[in-house]
C-alpha cells in the first residue's frame, strides 16, 4: 500500500492537499457562518483569470492567481460596503465575468500546450517543489493570520453591527478575511480544483456543524474531517487514476452523508 | 450642594438619513443609575438614537457628552455596553455556545493579537453569574429561549463592565412572562450594579410601570421626566399623532 510514497509527485501532493485541507475549514468556517459560501466559489472563478494570466505571460499560473484573486478582493468589498448592489449580485457579477475573461485569455494563449483541465478539477502530477514552498509559505501566513484574528472574525461573523459598536475595524477584517480565502483558494487549486475548492471550504464545516455542540468543536471537527477527505482522495485518485479534486471532494459529501444520517434532526 | 455630572448629555442632536430628518434638535441629560425607556411611534428616531449613543452612526450636527467627554472622540473611559435589536438577525444556525457569545463581549478589548487573561476569565463568569444563566454556558445559542438569548446578550455586554446599557427591542419575541422576569433582572441590574440602562420599547405600558424616567420621541423629543408624564393630557396623543387607548396587560 505504502508504493504510493515511492512517487515523489505522491509526497508532494500529500504534503500540498494535508496543508490545504487544514486551511480550507479555517477560513470555510466564517463564510458558511456568514452565509457567504458562495464567495469561495466567485474567487476561485476569479482565480481562473490569474491562472490564465500566469500561462499568457509565461509565469507561475499559482502567483498569477494569488495576484488578480487578491486584487478582486477590494474591488468586491467596495461595491458591497457602498450598498449599490445587492451582496450576492456583486458575487454573481464577478463569478461570471471573471470566466468570460479567463476564458478569453485562454483562447488568447491557444498555442500553448497547456492542460487547463488540471487547474479546473485538480491532479497531483501537477504540484512542483516550487508550488510546494508557496504552499507552504502562505499557508503558514494564513495559518498564523487567522490564529491572531480568531476571535476578532468570530466577533465579526456572529454580530457585525456589535463589533462595530465596539470600536473593531470591521471593513479591514473583513478584507483580511476575503483576501485570507483568496490565498486558500489559489494555494488548492492545483490538488483540488478550481472549480471544487469551495466544497472543501463548505462541505467540512457543514458536516462538522451537524454534529458539534460549540464554534471551536465545529472547528476542530471541520479540520478532521477535511484532512480525511484529501487524504481518503488522494489515495482513490491515484489507485483509480482519478481526477483529486473529484475523489476529494466525493470524500467530504460521503461524510456529509453520514453526519446526516447521525444527527437525528433530519 | 454640589451639582451631579450627568452621565449622559445629549445637546442639540440632528439627524438625518437621505434627506429624511429622522432626529430633529434632541437634547435630554442622564443622571448616573437612572433607568430610561425610549418610547415612540415606529420610525421615529428610538432605534436611531441609541445607535449614536452606541457610536454606531455619527449625529449631522448635536454632540454626546458621556460623563463630561465626547463620545465622538472616543476618550471617555467609561465603557458603553449595547444589545442590539435582535431576533429578526439571529443567526439561529451559527454553532455557538453561551460561553463563547459572552466571551465575545471581551474581544475588541483584546488588541490586536491579544489573548484572554485570568481576569478577562473572571469577569465572563461574574456576567454569567449576574445574568442568571451560568448553567446554560455550553448551550448553544439556538437552543436557547428568546429570554434566556437576552440575558446572553446583556452578559455579553456586561462582560465588559459597562457603566451604561443601552438596549433595543429586547421583548421581540419573548413571550410575556419571560418579558416579566427580564424586567425584574434589569431592575436588578439597575439597582445592585449601579447600571444606568436606556431601553427602547413599543410597550409603552410595561415602560411606564418599569422605568424610572422616559424619553418620548418623534423625531423631536416630546416629553423628558418620570413615567407617570406618559398619562398627562395629550402627550400620548402627540406623540403617536391619534388618539391612544390605554390597554393593560393582564397579568
Amino acid at each position: 500500500m505504502l508504493e504510493i510514497f515511492h512517487y515523489n509527485f505522491m509526497v508532494r501532493a500529500f504534503v500540498a492537499g494535508i496543508i490545504i485541507a487544514v486551511l480550507a475549514p479555517v477560513i470555510g468556517i466564517f463564510l458558511v457562518v456568514r452565509r457567504y459560501s458562495l464567495l469561495a466559489d466567485t474567487l476561485s472563478h476569479v482565480s481562473l483569470v490569474g491562472v490564465a494570466a500566469g500561462i499568457f505571460f509565461n509565469i507561475n499560473p499559482v502567483l498569477g492567481a494569488l495576484v488578480v484573486s487578491s486584487l478582486a478582493v477590494f474591488g468586491m468589498e467596495k461595491l458591497r460596503a457602498k450598498k449599490k448592489l445587492f451582496g450576492e449580485s456583486v458575487l454573481a457579477l464577478f463569478l461570471s465575468g471573471s470566466l468570460a475573461i479567463a476564458l478569453i485569455i485562454l483562447g488568447l494563449s491557444h498555442g500553448l500546450n497547456v492542460n487547463i483541465f488540471s487547474y479546473l478539477f485538480g491532479s497531483i502530477t501537477t504540484v512542483n517543489s516550487g508550488d510546494l514552498w508557496l504552499i507552504s509559505g502562505f499557508g503558514l501566513v494564513v495559518l498564523a493570520v487567522t490564529s491572531l484574528l480568531f476571535k476578532k472574525f468570530f466577533l465579526v461573523s456572529y454580530d457585525e453591527e456589535l463589533a462595530q459598536a465596539n470600536g473593531l475595524p470591521v471593513s479591514a477584517l473583513n478584507i483580511t478575511m476575503m483576501l485570507l480565502a483568496a490565498v486558500t483558494i489559489s494555494l488548492s487549486m492545483q490538488v483540488v480544483g478550481i472549480l471544487l475548492i469551495g466544497a472543501l471550504m463548505v462541505i467540512p464545516v457543514l458536516t462538522a456543524a451537524q454534529l458539534s455542540g460549540s464554534f471551536s468543536q465545529t472547528l476542530r471537527l471541520a479540520i478532521i474531517f477535511s484532512l480525511l477527505a484529501v487524504i481518503a482522495g488522494l489515495f482513490l485518485a491515484f489507485y483509480l487514476n482519478l481526477p483529486s479534486g473529484g475523489a476529494i471532494v466525493a470524500v467530504a459529501l460521503l461524510l456529509f452523508g453520514a453526519s446526516l444520517l447521525k444527527n437525528k434532526r433530519y | 450642594m454640589p451639582i451631579k455630572q450627568p452621565i449622559i448629555e445629549v445637546k442639540n442632536l440632528n439627524f438625518a438619513y437621505n434627506g429624511n430628518v429622522i432626529l430633529e434638535q434632541v437634547s435630554f441629560r442622564v443622571e448616573p443609575g437612572d433607568y430610561v425607556g425610549i418610547v415612540g411611534p415606529n420610525g421615529g428616531g428610538k432605534t436611531t438614537l441609541l445607535k449614536i449613543l452606541a457610536g454606531l452612526l455619527q449625529p449631522q450636527s448635536g454632540s454626546v457628552i458621556i460623563n463630561g467627554a465626547p463620545l465622538r472622540d472616543g476618550k471617555t473611559k467609561l465603557k458603553v455596553g449595547y444589545v442590539p435589536q435582535r431576533v429578526a438577525q439571529d443567526n439561529s444556525s451559527f454553532p455557538a455556545t453561551v460561553y463563547e457569545v459572552v466571551e465575545s463581549g471581551l474581544t475588541p478589548a483584546l488588541g490586536l493579537f491579544g489573548r484572554f487573561s485570568q481576569s478577562d476569565r473572571q469577569a465572563i463568569e461574574r456576567a454569567l453569574k449576574i445574568a442568571g444563566i451560568g448553567d446554560l454556558r455550553d448551550k448553544l445559542m439556538s437552543t436557547l429561549s428568546g429570554g434566556q438569548r437576552q440575558r446572553a446578550y446583556v452578559a455579553r455586554a456586561l462582560a465588559a463592565e459597562p457603566a451604561i446599557l443601552l438596549l433595543d427591542e429586547p421583548f421581540v419575541g419573548v413571550d410575556l412572562y419571560a418579558q416579566r422576569d427580564f424586567f425584574a433582572f434589569l431592575k436588578t441590574l439597575n439597582k445592585k450594579q449601579r447600571l444606568t440602562i436606556l431601553l427602547v420599547s413599543h410597550d409603552v405600558d410595561m415602560i411606564a410601570t418599569e422605568v424610572k424616567s422616559v424619553i418620548c420621541l418623534n423625531h423631536g423629543l416630546l416629553c423628558f421626566g418620570r413615567p407617570k408624564i406618559l398619562r398627562a393630557d395629550g402627550v400620548m396623543n402627540s406623540l403617536y399623532g391619534k388618539k391612544i387607548t390605554h390597554l393593560h396587560h393582564i397579568h
